[in-house]
């Protein structure tokens, strides 16, 4: 039962995306917008050299825009098999719903967390962030460090994320495999950095070396995005 | 359980039974410089200093590997025991002028058990596409049928109670460098170009005599 909400939770998630060119939320899913691939905020260069405008044509047009593609049908089939009240099939959709779902939520997150050195890429977050990275990991090298070093044992595919659980109250840092979106580690936790570390997202250029990555990444992350959506949870936490 | 077939791997880096770039066009020289030259080293290398020391130290690869698989619930030294194992058994899954269709006894229970090599084809490719993430399609034996399974990271048919003969890598770093996200394209280039047949029905004779004397 929690997996068919988790699915409607991101099916829901999804079609909020502004950038996905989603509107409003209609509660009849009969006629919710299917979602579109968001464009890139800055140029394909625009990272260099952390990551090469190679791997970014190829991880934006091919791997996200397959994601996109593949979740579109997923969602058809899955829109067919409810009007037919197919509840086997509905519940045999969940892990292509799950797969490619899951790659356009992590991946429309992930452009976001990435910025141009001159638009602020690398640049270390504000407060209240600041100061609870600070308390919870000593200090931004020390979270840095931690998520280098679980992002680096991740086998095979998945992500390494600084989240935020808003029911405790404090940073976490965690991994999901494949394209498992943060929420399924805790649907209290909210991805503040997501990095991913599927070997597309670093082959071309890094090759096997994933710790070189790891480490030349924090040139381009958008602390600014982090402290924003840490700071509007940390408003709504204190209002609660 | 299953023995394994073949492959040997004492925690040895075997190089692949032809040159790095023996496989060309279709599998680059670049490919396997990196991918038999730093992933399959490493998983070789990480292997031998993770059991050093513990009870899995000297003990046979497919020992180390069904020990650790642990029923599912994965002991940290079966990701390099198991790589290490897999990819010895990739590069003799492979040869030059290879691929196409086989023949003789291979390909009549090839036939029996998928009605025909295209349809064979049809399921290994659908295998090898659809293993989302990293991971390994395989053409296995058990009670004397063939099957196509695919499987997930570094599991392989050993722990599940099958008989290995044909495997392709899934994992990114297999085919990113020829076809970057174009996985279909490699299955195909494989399919056609790569397999090695006689590793295949080698690996079947040794298969059935092994479970013969199981039975």
């Amino acid at each position: 039962m929690t997996t068919i909400v988790f699915i409607i939770v991101l099916v829901i998630f999804a079609a909020n995306l502004h950038d996905a060119g989603a509107t409003t939320m209609d509660p009849c899913l009969e006629s919710m917008k299917t979602a579109s691939l968001p464009d890139l905020p800055y140029a394909y260069d625009a990272l260099e050299p952390a990551i090469s405008e190679e791997i970014m044509r190829l991880h934006h047009q091919k791997h996200h825009q397959t994601y996109v593609t593949q979740y579109n049908k997923a969602l058809n089939s899955l829109r067919s098999a409810m009007a037919d009240g197919d509840h086997s099939a509905v519940v045999k959709l969940q892990s292509l719903i799950k797969f490619n779902g899951g790659g356009h939520v992590n991946h429309a997150i992930f452009w976001k967390i990435l910025a141009p050195v001159h638009e602020g890429g690398g640049k270390p977050p504000h407060d209240p962030l600041s100061s609870a990275i600070d308390a919870h990991f000593g200090s931004l090298e020390g979270l840095i460090q931690k998520m280098n070093a679980e992002g680096a044992s991740v086998q095979g595919s998945g992500w390494v994320w600084l989240g935020l659980d808003r029911e405790l109250k404090r940073l976490v840092v965690e991994t999901t495999a494949n394209q498992d979106p943060l929420v399924t580690k805790g649907t209290h936790l909210v991805p503040l950095i997501g990095i991913d570390v599927w070997e597309h997202a670093y082959y071309p250029q890094y090759k096997n070396a994933r710790a070189e990555y790891l480490k030349n990444i924090w040139s381009v992350i958008n602390w600014k995005y982090a402290a924003d959506v840490f700071e509007k949870h940390s408003r709504d936490l204190d209002t609660n | 359980m299953a023995a394994s077939i073949a492959v040997t791997a004492n925690y040895v880096l075997q190089p692949p039974p032809y040159a790095l770039d023996a496989l060309e066009p279709h599998m680059s020289k670049q490919t396997l410089e990196f991918h038999w030259g730093k992933h399959h080293r490493a998983y070789v290398d990480n292997l031998k200093k993770q059991v050093l020391g513990t009870d899995l130290e000297g003990k046979p690869l497919d020992h180390i590997i069904n020990k650790t698989y642990n029923n599912g619930d994965l002991l940290p030294a079966f990701n390099n025991a198991a790589q290490a194992w897999n990819h010895e058994f990739f590069w003799e899954s492979m040869k030059p002028n290879g691929g196409g269709k086989p023949s003789g006894e291979l390909l009549a229970l090839l036939e029996r058990d998928f009605t025909s090599y295209e349809k064979f084809y049809e399921e290994f490719n659908a295998a090898a596409a659809t293993q989302f993430g990293a991971g390994w399609a395989w053409l296995a034996y058990a009670n004397d049928k063939l099957k196509v399974v695919k499987t997930p990271n570094a599991v392989n048919p050993l722990v599940l109670g099958s008989f290995p003969l044909l495997t392709i890598d899934v994992w990114e770093h297999a085919y990113y460098l020829d076809f970057q996200n174009r996985r279909p394209d490699y299955i195909k280039t494989f399919m056609n170009n790569l397999v090695s047949w006689e590793a295949v029905s080698a690996r079947l004779e040794a298969a059935k005599v092994a479970s013969s004397s199981s039975a």
